[in-house]
């Protein structure tokens, strides 16, 4: 299920400003990737790279290779919309659809791809949402607005609906930077429980969160601000954080950045 | 306004602010108090008009709409002079040519805003947009004789509602596109981006995501495009004049309306029969429109809970 992400020497571009540069990276299978750095270095767009999304700016575009095992996402006669199948997203700030009830935004990735049994729905929803730490919480008010649920829950809300299209690679930017202390451990709880199943990429600001959560650490930065964003070191969570290679990395864990 | 300037006029003010905790300024308090009596004044000077015209169509006109009869009978062998009859043949009319507008106007507003929110870029989605910008201010007048120039005089089609039903169409497209268009783009592109995310190709995104989020303003916007051209009269007068009897075919001559039919009466408003029922059918335009409005705001309600 969970598959291999390589990466060789991309770019990404809006319009003609070049915004990341240059970058290869391996994401291994069933493991929890961070990417670190400071803001505006490039973490969301190349991130949103390696499930086709950043082509939906206008604008956007990329140059370079990305392989989920040994297909290429930007051949030529690879659908965008499959890509994003095999690869979700959860976004930093929860974005459960208004109109739908909690059960309908779960099940919207097969509901409007067409799946009608309710039989079938019904099912996929308890499982995405005991998967997603909600079921219980929300079991008794499956038909109510997702919209009223927490900050908290509407996030796994998400994090419900991205598995229930059950994708390769989950890709989450900032998951927990609008959430309170609790939640974000809810969430970071979830994610350890995910990676059983899923290949995880998650852009962080919080560092022991990072270090909590995740494997391997990719750290990004940027010469100067107007030049693209580059990958610095990308290593063990444990080596990036005890023992770096760069002295740039050292810098900004330790907080002397800058 | 001249309290104001007697509070600060013989004291001159220096660039110091009083500083924290204390009684309320008093010449705070006082503008306070002027700016909430103007604003209060200029809501009462702008329900004046409204009140009045309200007041006096249902004051002469408002118990004809009580009988039965006024509703289920036509004008059919009325007299101007002769008391009796009904506007069912004026209400019907009304109706039908507001649904055949909306029936064509709705999909090429609503697509054409789709179109500009959600697909259009470059030169040609600007092109558009103007066009829609020059037909928002064409007088009605203008897109009936349009129609009249293309429907009877180049195609020698006989004047019948149908051809009002397109001059309305003219008059509603924009005002559907624009509303439409704010509202699509008040919808956030993070519900996009969400449902891009889940795999789900663009068009579906937009009916199944982008539509529902908008559907209340839409249907909104769609209402007051109706309210405008259910109450015009330009393109009636021209394109198929007042009839008196109930005639359901728009494709079929003449069709009486509330409008026209208002109209039909204005000559001979001394005799006391039919100035009634012209106030009847001023108050009967303005019932329609408000039913509308509130079926409208049911509408949208309904399927906020629903969905
Ligand atoms: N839609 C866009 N159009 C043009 N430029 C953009 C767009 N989004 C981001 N950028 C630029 O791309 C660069 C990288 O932005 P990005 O959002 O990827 O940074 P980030 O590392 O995610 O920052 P943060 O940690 O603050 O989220 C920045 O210079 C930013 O200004
Ligand atoms: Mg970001």
């Amino acid at each position: 299920m969970a598959k291999r992400i390589d990466v060789s020497d991309l770019n990404v571009y809006y319009g003609d400003f070049k915004a990341v540069e240059g970058v290869s990276m391996t994401v291994e299978p069933r493991s929890v990737t961070a990417f670190i750095g400071p803001s505006g270095c490039g973490k969301s767009t190349f991130l949103r790279t390696l499930n086709r999304m950043h082509e939906v700016i206008p604008g956007g575009r990329v140059e370079g290779k990305v392989m989920l095992d040994d297909q290429d996402l930007y051949a030529a006669d690879v659908d965008p919309v499959g890509v994003r199948r095999t690869v979700g997203m959860v976004f930093q700030r929860p974005n459960p659809f208004p109109t739908m009830s909690i059960r309908d935004n779960v099940v919207a990735g097969l509901r409007l791809n067409g799946v009608k049994s309710k039989k079938a729905l019904d099912e996929v929803a308890e499982k995405s949402l005991r998967g997603a730490n909600l079921w219980n919480e929300v079991k008794d008010r499956l038909d109510k607005p997702g919209a009223g649920l927490s900050g908290g829950q509407q996030q796994r809300l998400c994090i419900a609906r991205a598995i229930a299209v059950e994708p390769q690679v989950l890709l989450m930017d900032e998951p927990c930077s609008a959430l309170d202390p609790i939640s974000t451990l809810a969430i970071e709880d979830l994610i350890n429980q995910l990676k059983e199943t899923y290949t995880i990429v998650i852009v962080t600001h919080n560092m022991q969160q990072a270090a909590r959560v995740s494997d391997r650490t990719a750290f990004f930065n940027l010469a100067e601000t107007g030049k693209p964003g580059r990958l610095i070191e990308m290593d063990d969570t444990a080596t990036i954080f005890n023992n770096p290679n760069e002295k740039a990395t050292e810098d900004y864990i330790s907080g002397r950045f800058g | 306004m001249s309290t104001l300037d007697t509070t600060s006029g013989s004291v001159p003010q220096t660039a110091r602010l009083t500083s924290g905790l204390g009684p309320k300024s008093s010449s705070r308090a006082i503008k306070d108090r002027a700016a909430t009596v103007v604003m209060w004044l200029a809501f009462l000077i702008a329900m004046v008009p409204l009140v009045w015209i309200l007041a006096t169509v249902v004051m002469k006109g408002g118990s004809l709409l009580l009988h039965a009869d006024w509703w289920t009978h036509s004008q059919q062998g009325i007299t101007n002079r002769e008391e009796g009859g009904g506007a069912a043949h004026a209400i019907q009319g009304t109706l039908i040519q507001a649904a055949m507008t909306a029936l064509i106007a709705v999909p090429i507003g609503v697509l054409t805003a789709v179109y500009l929110v959600e697909y259009g870029g470059g030169r040609f989605k600007r092109v558009v947009s103007f066009m829609v910008d020059i037909l928002t201010g064409v007088p009605s007048i203008v897109a009936a004789l349009f129609v009249y120039a293309v429907w009877i005089t180049t195609l020698g089609f006989d004047r019948m509602a149908f051809a009002v039903c397109l001059a309305l169409v003219l008059l509603m497209v924009p005002v559907v596109v624009r509303s439409t268009e704010e509202m699509l783009k008040l919808v956030p592109n993070e519900l996009r981006e969400a449902s891009y995310a889940l795999g789900v190709p663009k068009w579906k995104t937009i009916t199944k995501v982008v539509l529902p989020t908008a559907f209340s303003g839409i249907v909104t916007g769609v209402l007051l495009g109706l309210a405008r051209v259910m109450g015009e009269t330009a393109p009636l007068l021209i394109l198929a004049p007042y009839f008196r009897s109930i005639s359901t075919n728009l494709f079929d001559g003449l069709m009486g309306t509330l409008p026209t039919m208002i109209n039909a009466g204005r000559d001979n408003m001394a005799i006391e029969a039919n100035s009634e029922r012209v106030w009847a059918s001023a108050c009967t335009l303005i019932v329609l429109i408000l039913v509308l409005n509130l079926l409208g705001r049911l509408i949208s309600r309904f399927n906020k809970l629903d969905r």
